[in-house]
């Protein structure tokens, strides 16, 4: 209740904070045609006089220091420029303001809404919107940016498992797309009624090849929230990436056949030709760039402060040379960037790290928005040429080719995976194709020489907003509704984990090579070579020393604060105490935080050949790598248990009652604070190495249990032993502090903690393993 | 397999093929891999199985040789350890992990079922048909053997939670004098409900190649 309010509050503010910019913004544009000239140097009179003429200028006044004077020219491009980017980013904050919105319609059809909004108020005021947007700021500015982000993000180990897969979506996808709108379009040329009998071929397969540039940010959105299945998300991610390389070749190559009168066979080999010494080239200098980053990483150690640079300096190199040479700057820059990650990471400090990472994301944002913001803005304020049957025809084909294009590619490559992509499969990366940024950018810098530019601009600016607008609110409900196949994520159960090491055991018998077998190579070869020659070895201030002394200082810290100092770091593992008879039967509680953590060795102890990454990047917010800091944690915070178990044990609840079960009662803890600090870290993210403190207890007093504990009628006596697995990672976010994530790091799968659990207030009666001591076993019941 | 050791021809494959659902092609494969394994004998022992260098580092070897010497994946209703297996048996024992093709929906459920009763008879060692706290914890032990800041306690409680979540997923609520015998294979369906365990426990058999194995 009271966030709505709030909620209504804050857009208002960010309402008129964006009102009163766009004033400001015509103001200042207004100001730009009233400027006057700055007046000129008086000291220009000295050089007059030799010229023997009478004075030219009037009897020099005696000028007044000027109070105020102002010199708009000057400084206008960079304000105007600040100001769209200002504008931009407040559209951003104005609608995660009401955090829902996000969900049910895509980022993108907001940015565009505003955009149009702005669109319309400059259109209203007769103001043109400012000529930036020219082939040079794209490719050179802008688009590097977007794929720097593409490429740095990109979770590498589902990509290469599935490279086959998305290089064929990719590649064969688009040229599929393109040549079969292209020619659907031309013939639609031919007939006289529509009018466009003056496009030919080589144009309409340029424009077709625009379309058919796929942006599926809005798309993958969803399938994110929504938890689809693996394959299809990396299919989708890596096919938008990598078609725009294509889509690059293919506009650079129709274009320049654009422009010849006839084209020839000869031309076409040599476009095919082109196209794999193009594609090759990029990698290749990727790969040259990247090495040359990490090597020089090894040496920054002693001027820190420019470690970002390095990174940015050399992918947008990369993308320059390779720009020069026309060859695929894609390519080359997410080739440099997928290379340079790992060494770089690893040669940096931490803070190096953050900084690249939250700058990557910045710039790739500020330029995405930039660039569908121009979108909307650009619709309403450019000439447009309306030409009903050209349009239609080309949505309609557009979306007639790319599903055809799905079911036919799928067809053929079904065979080869091992996990086939059902229909319901094909129809979600069907329906994922939106357009986007991609295409906009590439229409819009057509050169003029094309004589029906207006139309493609119009026919372009129609898909998108159609694809974006319907397709992307669209495609959550529907998806949601056909239930396309989702991970399971929350049966990680660990029969599961099991089952996957009786099939990895499987494979291994049968000398099963697969993917494993090159991955195997090459990480011996990246052991042997690789990392000795690029990654600074032996360092003092390595970052998982760094942070592991940082864990040591602020475990001693909490050692220090906390009672028997157990609050600070150790989870807890609920330690079973045996009872005299049968041995042999569960009889505790778990609470959730305890399977978590379970859950949590299995997975970090378990053998694991071919790991199941499920933390998938999300465009717009920054990978979430806390697992690994964690597994850091705990194998730190377990080891320090060990040796604190013996002697800070409470050994009162054990002699007690002989012949119960109880729980371990971690010395210092209790559930209700245990829950309640959970709580607290989990709203309003307080920085835990102050938390001892917030209990209410006073820190150094061991005995009392420090909380109830709860005696249950006359058998069992329960403490909460939880500490909150919460905890450990606090400790670190406030220095590293890099990831986006809200909410506690490790959220606990979906477990629904069964009945039995967790309700501390149930005194342990609605636990069916509990047992009745004084009834000894009164038979087991058999189901 | 008879006399015609050396080289079964097709007869005995089509043979095999009914009984298994394997192709041809990946019979040959997979006969291929048993007469190396085997060093060109005609069966197979536990000891060839234990010197396959990469089985070496999977926590659940024994599990895994096991189930191949249990009669119980033989799909003849025996039950019972064998010493030594045949290719048939060998066979059988791998069409358990089988992909089942994607077009036969009906048979889903019991490609599921079969996958599931594999893994249950590793579990189930003493044949008794249920899964009882200690048989789970020898598994869950051996699971966790190769690593090694873990206290002992860890492995038991792990197996505590587990066998608590297939208490409470299948019969809910409890008296608290009931008692858990053990999972049964009904629970253990139960459990397992949601996970498709037909797509996850596959091996892609066709794309094998044998000589990889002296690594």
């Amino acid at each position: 209740m009271g966030s709505s309010v709030l909620c209504r509050a804050g857009i208002k503010r960010g309402v008129s904070c964006m009102l009163l910019l766009l004033l400001l913004f015509c103001f200042g544009g207004k100001c730009e045609v009233q400027e006057s000239k700055p007046s000129p140097p008086t000291n220009l009179q000295p050089v007059e006089n030799e010229f023997n003429q009478p004075q030219a200028y009037p009897e020099e006044e005696r000028a007044n220091l000027p109070m105020f004077t102002m010199d708009y020219s000057r400084i206008q491009i960079p304000f105007e420029i600040t100001l769209w980017v200002l504008l931009a980013s407040f559209a951003k904050i104005g609608f995660h303001i009401y955090h829902k919105i996000t969900i049910w319609i895509p980022e993108s059809c907001l940015l565009i809404a505003i955009g149009l909004i702005v669109g319309a108020i400059m259109h209203a005021v007769k103001e043109e919107p400012p000529a930036v947007l020219t082939s040079n700021v794209f490719f050179l500015y802008m688009l590097p940016l977007i794929v720097l982000d593409n490429g740095y993000f990109m979770p590498t180990r589902p990509f290469f498992e599935n490279v086959g897969t998305v290089l064929w979506y990719a590649v064969v996808g688009t040229l599929w797309n393109s040549i079969g709108i292209g020619l659907s379009l031309f013939a639609i040329c031919q007939f006289e009624v529509f009018g466009v009998q003056d496009i030919n071929l080589q144009e309409n397969l340029l424009f077709a090849s625009i379309i058919s540039a796929v942006d599926p940010v809005a798309a993958l959105n969803v399938f994110e929230d929504i938890g689809v299945n693996e394959q299809i998300y990396i299919v989708i991610f890596g096919e938008g990436l990598y078609n725009d390389a294509v889509t690059v070749v293919l506009y650079n190559m129709f274009s320049f056949l654009a422009d010849m009168p006839v084209v020839e066979s000869t031309d076409v080999f040599l476009g095919v030709a082109r196209f794999f010494i193009v594609a090759a080239g990029g990698i290749l200098f990727g790969l040259l760039f990247g090495f040359v980053a990490a090597f020089t990483t090894r040496f920054t150690h002693n001027v820190r402060q420019i470690e970002p640079l390095f990174v940015f300096m050399y992918s947008y190199l990369a993308y320059l040379v390779a720009e020069c040479f026309a060859i695929s700057s894609v390519l080359a820059i997410i080739t440099c960037a997928i290379t340079m990650k790992h060494y770089v990471e690893e040669n940096v400090s931490q803070r190096s790290c953050t900084t690249i990472r939250h700058v990557v994301k910045m710039l790739a944002t500020v330029s995405e928005t930039l660039i569908f913001f121009f979108l909307g803005v650009v619709t309403i304020t450019t000439e447009h040429e309306w030409n009903w049957a050209y349009i239609v025809f080309t949505l309609l084909f557009a979306f007639i080719w790319r599903g055809l294009g799905i079911l036919v590619l799928t067809q053929i490559i079904n065979p080869f995976r091992t996990i086939q992509f059902t229909f319901k499969d094909q129809f979600g990366l069907a329906y994922g194709g939106l357009r986007g940024a991609i295409c906009f950018a590439l229409v819009f810098t057509l050169p003029d020489n094309i004589n029906r530019k207006n139309l493609f601009v119009t026919a372009s600016i129609a898909v998108i907003i159609f694809t974006v607008f319907l397709q992307g609110i669209s495609i959550r409900p529907i998806v949601e509704y056909m239930n396309i196949r989702k991970t399971n994520k929350d049966l990680n159960t660990i029969n599961v984990e099991m089952m996957e090491h009786v099939v990895c055991g499987i494979e291994d018998l049968c000398g099963q090579w697969s993917h494993y077998y090159w991955k195997d190579k090459f990480k011996k070869f990246n052991d042997r070579v690789l990392r000795r020659i690029l990654v600074r070895d032996n360092r003092a201030e390595s970052s998982i020393v760094a942070l592991y002394k940082r864990l040591e200082l602020q475990n001693a810290i909490g050692l220090l604060d906390s009672p028997m100092g157990d609050l600070s770091a150790a989870p807890s593992i609920v330690s079973l105490y045996d009872e005299r008879k049968e041995a042999s039967r569960p009889k505790r509680k778990f609470l959730a935080g305890d399977v978590r953590k379970m859950h949590d060795i299995l997975s970090k102890n378990m053998y694991k050949i071919r790991q199941k990454t499920m933390a998938y990047t999300n465009k717009y917010n920054l990978p979430d790598d806390t697992r690994a800091k964690e597994i850091l944690i705990r194998r730190h915070a377990s080891i320090r248990r060990s040796l604190r178990a013996e002697s800070f044990r409470e050994p009162s609840a054990q002699n007690t009652f002989k012949s119960q079960k109880y729980y371990s009662l971690q010395p210092g803890g209790s559930l209700e604070t245990a829950f309640e600090l959970r709580r607290r870290s989990n709203g309003a993210d307080v920085d835990l190495s102050a938390r001892p403190q917030s209990s209410d207890v006073s820190p150094r007093s061991s005995s009392r249990s420090i909380l109830p504990m709860r005696r249950l009628n006359t058998i069992k006596e329960s403490g909460g032993a939880v500490e909150p697995p919460a905890v450990p990672p606090h400790p670190h976010t406030d220095q590293i502090d890099g990831d986006k994530d809200p909410h506690e790091p490790m959220q606990p799968p979906q477990l629904t903690p069964p009945g039995g659990w967790v309700r501390e207030t149930h005194n342990g009666e609605g636990n069916p393993l509990l047992r009745h001591p004084s009834q000894g076993s009164r038979g087991s019941v058999r189901f | 397999m008879g006399a015609l050791q050396s080289s079964p021809g097709q007869p005995e494959y089509v043979d095999l093929k009914e009984k298994t659902g394997f192709s041809f092609s990946q019979i040959r494969v997979l006969h291929k891999r048993f007469k190396l394994l085997s060093h060109n004998g005609e069966t197979l022992k536990r000891d060839h199985f234990n010197s396959i260098p990469d089985l070496a580092c999977n926590p659940i070897r024994s599990q895994i040789i096991e189930a191949f010497f249990d009669r119980r994946n033989f799909r003849q209703n025996g039950e019972g350890p064998v010493d030594e297996i045949h290719f048939e048996e060998f066979l059988m024992v791998m069409s358990h992990f089988k992909a089942p093709s994607p077009r036969m929906i009906e048979e889903r459920e019991s490609v599921r079922r079969e996958k599931l009763r594999f893994i249950f008879n590793m579990h189930d060692t003493d044949n008794d048909g249920t899964i009882t706290l200690e048989e789970y914890r020898h598994v869950i032990d051996e699971l966790l053997s190769l690593s090694e800041a873990l206290e002992k306690d860890t492995a038991k409680s792990i197996a505590d939670a587990a066998m608590l979540e297939v208490a409470s997923t299948s019969m809910g609520h409890m008296e608290p004098d009931e008692f858990y015998e053990g999972i049964t294979f009904e629970h253990f369906l139960k459990l397992l409900k949601g996970f498709e365990i037909e797509l996850k426990m596959n091996v892609h058999f066709s794309m094998m190649d044998t000589p990889t194995f002296c690594k």
